[in-house]
């Protein structure tokens, strides 16, 4: 499943907001899009998911054009996506309609258990935690088997503790589904420690500055030279001397 | 339990110096508790207050229920296509305004003496209220839900049913209930012209037919107690699962 983007320019209005911008996005492969608030980032993001027509360039999935959201391709949200009046269950088992009862049920099951959230099969959104929310809207998504993930700053609203923990999950999850993975954030250290590749975009209107090759085997040590290295490269590049 | 016992020693305060108000100041204009509950006792055996309650209750559940009937997708619609919105909303803008009761003297014109004018007063009074809420509960669903519905492969028909139907049901339980205090206190007036039963009815005739101020005072805390007996039952409404979500904890 490969993700094709081509020259793809956007305005809003007069405003330039992606200066075309060109990636390829491998199978299975764990692509960070890297860049400062407001640079357009996650409107490209939309883009590729369909959601919004880009003013110029195309985007293409294994040679078919994007012209509209797609279940085979879902979009993560930060946990504010999950429907408060369904339950964990019900939630997860969203978008499976097209699937007789029993399947529907399986699915359901093996997701509660993949993503921690036995014991919550019947709980409703507000009685859990942001972090479980994050887990459910995940599993809402990988439920219906997509070969393409798109997260949306998926850990911004989370606390930094839940947020390491998330990471590793979503790590462990890749590594058990081994979807293909888009996923849009500021956070340079993020970047680092989840992507294969990051791709760092420049401040509105964005293109693409530069891409890094993450090459250090999960789980990633985050104290280890390479690491280092390469964050700190990152953090240059956005020009940013590594100090507070 | 702890939840009635203030209430109840309030109101009993209240009994005592309502007793000794009347009692102390010698007023022959309004009766006293006593008199009042003996007015309800009168009127309970003559099988007229169960009559009139009876009345009342059918004219607000026919009004409020049309009301609720055509309301509600009203309001649904009105939200989900902007420019319906656009169009009617300056118009049922205007119209909210204006008190159901400015509507009497056409409502008696048209529907003459006969339970079709109250009705029709209680339908205006609680339409708009309703038609409000779900209009404005649809525009706010949050736009989130509904990018989730369109990747997850719904139709527009589904989408309507399994994320703006649902995201809206608190707000229009909320609009319910507004709607529903609007539709009880416009039921007195409604009474007061067209019909000869019922307790607005009642307050109305106990004064024309002899200054009778203990039945108008009975007459009143009936209202106020019914009313309060309703309210209490759709707050209850609340806590059905697929609302419950929409509530603070309580």
């Amino acid at each position: 499943m490969t993700v094709a983007i081509r020259n793809i320019n956007m305005r809003f209005g007069e405003m330039p907001v992606l200066d075309d911008v060109s990636l390829e996005v491998r199978d299975g492969e764990f692509v960070c899009i890297l860049g400062p608030s407001g640079c357009g980032k996650s409107t490209l993001l939309n883009i590729v998911g369909g959601f919004v027509k880009a003013t110029s360039g195309h985007v293409t999935i294994d040679g078919e054009q994007v012209t509209q959201p797609d279940p085979r391709r879902i979009f993560v949200f930060q946990e504010r996506g999950v429907f408060p009046w369904l339950t964990v269950e019900g939630n997860i088992g969203f978008g499976l309609f097209r699937l007789g009862e029993e399947e529907k049920r399986n699915r359901i099951a093996y997701y509660v258990q993949l993503v921690g959230l036995r014991g919550f099969e019947h709980a409703y959104p507000r009685e859990l935690s942001g972090g479980m929310k994050q887990r459910l809207e995940v599993a809402r998504a990988l439920a219906v088997n997509p070969d393409v993930l798109y997260l949306d700053e998926p850990f911004g609203a989370l606390d930094s503790i839940t947020r390491l923990q998330m990471r590793r999950e979503l790590l462990r999850i890749w590594q058990t589904e081994r979807k293909t993975v888009l996923f849009v954030t500021h956070d340079i250290e993020e970047s680092v420690q989840l992507a294969d590749r990051v791709v760092v975009m420049s401040q509105r209107p964005a293109h693409i500055q530069r891409i890094v090759d993450i090459d250090i085997p999960h789980p990633r040590d985050l104290s280890s030279p390479r690491y280092i290295e390469l964050r700190d490269s990152i953090f240059a590049e956005i020009g940013l001397a590594h100090q507070v | 339990m702890r939840k009635i016992v203030l209430p109840v020693i309030t109101a009993a305060v209240l009994l005592v110096a309502w007793h000794y108000a009347v009692r102390l100041s010698g007023t022959k204009i309004f009766p006293s508790p006593l008199a009042v509950g003996k007015a309800v006792v009168t009127l309970a055996e003559k099988s007229l207050l169960w009559h009139y309650i009876a009345d009342s209750l059918f004219r607000v559940a026919a009004g409020y229920l049309l009301a609720v009937v055509l309301g509600v997708p009203t309001g649904i619609l009105l939200g989900w296509y902007p420019p319906l919105a656009r169009a009617f909303n300056p118009l049922i803008q205007m119209m909210r305004p204006i008190s159901p009761l400015a509507w009497m003297p056409l409502a008696v014109i048209w529907f003459g003496v006969s339970n079709l004018a109250p009705i029709f007063l209680i339908f205006l009074a609680s339409f708009f209220p309703i038609v409000v809420a779900a209009m404005n509960g649809v525009r706010d669903v949050p736009p989130v839900f509904l990018q989730a519905g369109r990747n997850f492969g719904l139709t527009p028909a589904q989408q309507m049913r399994r994320i703006v139907f649902p995201a809206v049901l608190p707000r229009i339980l909320v609009g319910l209930r507004i709607a529903f205090g609007v539709a009880w206190l416009v039921l007195v007036a409604a009474e007061m012209i067209a019909v000869d039963s019922g307790l607005g009815y009642l307050i109305i005739d106990a004064r024309n037919a002899g200054k009778r101020y203990d039945l108008v005072v009975a007459g009143m805390l009936l209202i106020g107690g019914i009313g309060l007996v309703l309210d209490v039952a759709i707050r209850r409404a609340e806590r059905f699962k697929w609302v419950r979500w929409g509530f603070k904890e309580s």
